[in-house]
């Protein structure tokens, strides 16, 4: 695949490495959590047939996260 | 036989070749197919299950019979192989046979980007590639052939290409390849292609904007009994050797058929006067039902109860467009009634099929999938000739109830070969439809993956093998180590000294030497390979804190501390020693092996998540060399190296950092331990390394200093507890279960401190990290040896554990090892059993720690 990197414009899928879904973020109260809200936020992840936003890390390139919307049926791209 | 006349051969070189051993003569501009059917070979290999006798059956990629290997290279086709002087092939039963010598051939990768990629150098594709130049794109043209053409290089009078060849490559921009398969079609218009040179191959990796798939369609065989046996061969490919070859495969042909193409075929014989005993046209209700014939292959054919003799049946059923690129990038295909065949339909953006490809033939066919079995048998009913799978196998897995091509393929195998079934996928679809009663395009293909054609692994690593298989890394001191005939280790990818042998001694005689000077003398080491990571900025502290497991609001400039790192799910991820270097400046080391894991960690936290934390991270690995002064002895040769410090324990304790000098050399010292013994750790710029090193061995050559490798290393610090991230830990592993709680702030939060709170994280039976003593103190344990409860070998036994680190220790005077071993703080003094395959070994379980448990070496 070309991922389009906000910096450096399409690259190689093997200068980046994947981040998984996009938009999980850390609880800002982790202790307040609940053991199943907790397990919910470490282990549980969508997998959509279709559009999906997901994070890339550009780790061989200018190392700047971002995030993207591939659609995992046909792999397009939208930054 | 080969024509008086005519061809596309050079008959003014002629070259030798040997096939199975025999010599035989064929011209430039054959193939080893050919030049074969030039000596008249007729049976060139045997089938896989069956070992029929079987000869060549196409004249191109497809070819599901001519398996033959040249020299060190297995499995290729005789259609493909161009004939060379000297040449040495043999048949092959449907493997080949690696060899390992290295018969110097060479691989290499080439790059390439463009707007236009054109697979396929017939009419079309020349056509396409003309029209992209002329619009000033970059183009690329590839063909598999030895030259361009396609199809029309089977004419009697090709269509002249010279002219406009030489128009595109008056194009600078226009890059024609001859010889290039290109075989993978991958996601956003990657293209793969085996380019065959004369001393090698060479693999292109090309990214294209656009994609024009101009890869024409292959001829169908039709089935019938027997329809396998040498002399049997697809009409087209008779055409192609006759017109292109000047080669007649037979002197008595039948021609079997169902649809208009093979019109041309009838003439081409014709003209050159090859006798057509009949002309068998499925169109008017006839069809060869069976066929006779011998070790050498066909000798006739049975239609409507009669033998006709002959000694050629071209046969053809239609046309299948090419469309394994198209279908691998994505692209979906329809069955087209017109053509019987399987066409392009909705596909990728920016990839476009043209010509026969797209299903662009002028024909006139009507589908006869299967001659009926005269007497019920369909033994002999071959669908997939390199797999040898007859029309009684489809039979007996849709009798098992399998309905979908999928299943009946990995059932038979059928498709399976290294033909990966060209010439029989859309038969099988077919028959399977006729015998379950589906439609052809209800049934559908199986799915075509990449590689198109077979690919070696040689084209796959090209130049990265050996010396280049890896970028090699390596300290600013490994001149020395090489000079002092160290052995290494590779760590990721750096190369460190794992002992340093004197003499012929052993690694363990080295081992044991190297930690007793660190025990009891002075060793060195050289940690340059640790990973380094500066820190700076006003919330460095911060950013610190909320990753590490401890607090390092107390650590004042000038003093260092051991940190522990956590995933988010509360697993030891790294370690290393934090240094404060200045206000607002830290320094964390990391293993050796992590160090760009845990940038990344550092990265991901401050981009995705705190992006109000004002903090800088940068790689620092290589821009220090470190080196590590360890034992007893060791401030003796501080002291000399850097007269003006104060080194006493008190000016100088366990964890503070100094800047010094010695002669001209600047270095920060700093007084950390990973052996459990007064040690010091030296960082100077990396230009200084080696003489600083230099400079150590001499002020300590009065101490018979000695240098020692990672495994004393390992040795030291597994007596002294402390434990190596991946070798005791494997990500399932928390810092509790380590015993480590010391380590745990209760105070902070840190990514993964809920985590340890979990139900399954404060098990109380988890592995918990544990010392073995065997009882026999000779005993050496294996790394990952797993421990039982019952000194049982056989199953059923539950394992509880595994051992991590199994070493030799001289301090102790007998073997010791770490393990994970279930609630195994709760089993200290208990005996654990080691199963060993043939015998079982018994040991102690101790607290993880052997030597000095008070502190009192590290801190003196």
């Amino acid at each position: 695949m070309l991922v389009p990197c906000p910096w450096c414009g399409e690259r190689e899928e093997g200068e980046f490495k994947y981040g998984g879904a996009a938009g999980i973020a850390y609880p800002a109260l982790p202790e307040a959590a609940s053991d199943t809200e907790w397990a919910r936020y470490l282990f549980h992840r969508p997998n959509p047939k279709g559009p999906f936003k997901e994070r890339w890390y550009h780790s061989a390139g200018c190392r700047r996260w971002f995030t993207v919307t591939r659609d995992t049926v046909t792999h397009r791209i939208n930054p | 036989m080969r024509l008086a006349s005519g061809g596309r051969i050079d008959r003014g070189r002629r070259l030798n070749f040997s096939f199975d051993g025999r010599t035989l003569e064929g011209y430039a501009g054959d193939t080893l197919a050919s030049a074969l059917l030039a000596n008249d070979v007729r049976v060139v290999t045997r089938s896989i299950t069956h070992g029929r006798p079987r000869g060549i059956f196409s004249a191109g990629i497809e070819e599901p019979n001519a398996l033959i290997q040249v020299g060190a290279e297995p499995m290729l086709r005789a259609t493909q192989v161009e004939l060379l002087d000297n040449l040495r092939a043999t048949g092959l039963t449907g493997r080949g046979r690696a060899v390992v010598a290295d018969d110097g051939a060479r691989f290499d990768k080439r790059y390439a980007h463009c707007e236009v990629l054109v697979v396929g150098g017939g009419s079309h594709g020349i056509a396409a590639a003309v029209s992209a130049a002329r619009s000033g794109d970059r183009v690329i043209l590839m063909d598999e052939q030895n030259e361009m053409g396609g199809r029309s290089l089977a004419e009697r009078s090709p269509t002249p290409t010279a002219s406009i060849l030489a128009s595109l490559t008056s194009f600078a921009e226009v890059q024609l390849l001859s010889r290039t398969t290109a075989f993978g079609l991958y996601d956003h218009n990657l293209a793969l292609a085996a380019e065959r040179r004369p001393d090698g191959q060479r693999l292109w990796q090309v990214r294209a904007k656009r994609v024009v798939l101009a890869t024409g369609a292959h001829e169908r065989p039709l089935v019938f009994a027997n329809n396998d046996r040498p002399g049997v061969m697809l009409a087209g490919a008779v055409r192609t050797y006759l017109n292109r070859y000047a080669v007649i495969p037979g002197r008595r042909a039948v021609v079997f058929t169902n649809n208009d193409s093979t019109d041309r075929l009838v003439a081409d014989l014709r003209a050159v006067g090859i006798e057509i005993a009949a002309l068998i046209d499925a169109r008017d209700g006839k069809v060869v039902s069976d066929t006779e014939g011998d070790e050498r292959g066909i000798t006739g054919v049975i239609v409507g109860g009669q033998r006709i003799d002959c000694d050629l049946l071209c046969v053809s059923g239609g046309f299948n467009p090419t469309v394994h690129l198209f279908s691998q990038a994505g692209g979906r295909l329809r069955y087209d009634q017109r053509l019987t065949g399987f066409i392009p339909d909705d596909g990728p953006p920016d990839v476009e099929v043209v010509g026969r490809a797209a299903g662009d033939l002028e024909i006139s066919v009507e589908p006869s999938w299967l001659v009926p079995a005269v007497n019920g048998d369909y033994s002999n009913h071959f669908i997939d000739l390199e797999r040898d799978v007859t029309v009684a196998d489809l039979r007996r897995a849709l009798g098992t109830g399998m309905r979908s091509v999928e299943h009946v393929k990995r059932y038979t195998t059928i498709g399976t070969g290294s033909d990966q079934g060209k010439t029989a996928g859309v038969n099988e679809a077919a028959i399977i439809g006729m015998l379950t009663g589906q439609p052809v395009g209800g049934v559908g293909t199986t799915t075509y993956r990449p590689p198109y054609v077979p690919v070696s692994f040689s084209l796959m690593a090209g130049r990265n093998r050996g010396d280049l298989f890896d970028p090699v890394r390596v300290t600013a001191i490994h001149s020395w180590h090489v000079a002092r005939a160290a052995h290494f280790e590779n760590v990721g990818q750096w190369k460190r000294p794992w002992y340093f042998p004197r003499g012929d001694e052993t690694i363990e005689a080295a081992v044991l030497r190297e930690c007793r000077a660190a025990r009891e003398g002075v060793g060195v080491m050289d940690v340059s390979t640790l990973g380094k990571i500066d820190i700076q900025g006003p919330d460095a502290l911060t950013f610190i804190n909320r990753l590490y497991t401890n607090a390092f609001d107390t650590l004042v400039v000038g003093m260092c501390r051991y940190g522990l790192l956590c995933r988010a799910d509360g697993m030891v991820f790294d370690d290393g020693v934090v240094m404060h270097l200045a206000e607002n400046h830290y320094l964390a080391t990391t293993t050796t092996g992590g160090a760009a894991a845990v940038l990344d960690w550092f990265e991901e936290w401050l981009q995705t998540e705190w992006t109000d934390l004002r903090v800088r991270c940068t790689s620092v690995t290589d821009h220090w060399a470190a080196l590590a002064v360890v034992g007893p002895r060791s401030r003796d040769v501080i002291a000399r190296l850097f007269p003006e410090l104060a080194v006493d324990t008190h000016a100088f304790s366990f964890l503070a950092v100094r800047e010094g000098e010695t002669r001209g050399i600047p270095v920060r010292l700093h007084r950390i331990t990973f052996s459990g013994e007064l040690a010091y750790e030296l960082w100077t710029p990396n230009w200084y390394g080696l003489a600083l090193w230099e400079l150590i061995m001499e002020a300590g050559k009065p101490l018979e200093i000695t240098p020692y490798g990672t495994e004393a290393m390992h040795v030291l610090r597994a007596e002294k507890g402390y434990i190596i991230v991946g070798q005791e830990t494997d990500g399932t592993v928390t810092p509790h279960d380590l015993g480590m709680s010391w380590i745990v702030s209760k105070k902070k939060d840190f990514v993964g401190k809920r985590s340890l709170r979990r139900p399954d994280t404060s098990r109380a039976d988890r592995r918990q990290l544990v010392g073995l003593l065997p009882l026999d103190h000779g005993e050496r344990l294996p790394e990952g040896a797993q421990l039982t409860l019952e000194p049982r070998n056989e199953p059923p036994v539950e394992m509880v554990g595994h051992v991590t680190s199994s070493y030799r220790s001289a301090a102790l005077e007998r073997t010791f090892a770490l393990a994970m071993l279930k609630a195994g703080r709760d089993r200290i003094g208990q005996t654990v059993y080691v199963p060993l395959g043939d015998r079982i070994a018994a040991a102690t379980v101790t607290e993880p720690i052997f030597w000095d448990r008070e502190n009192v070496r590290r801190d003196s």
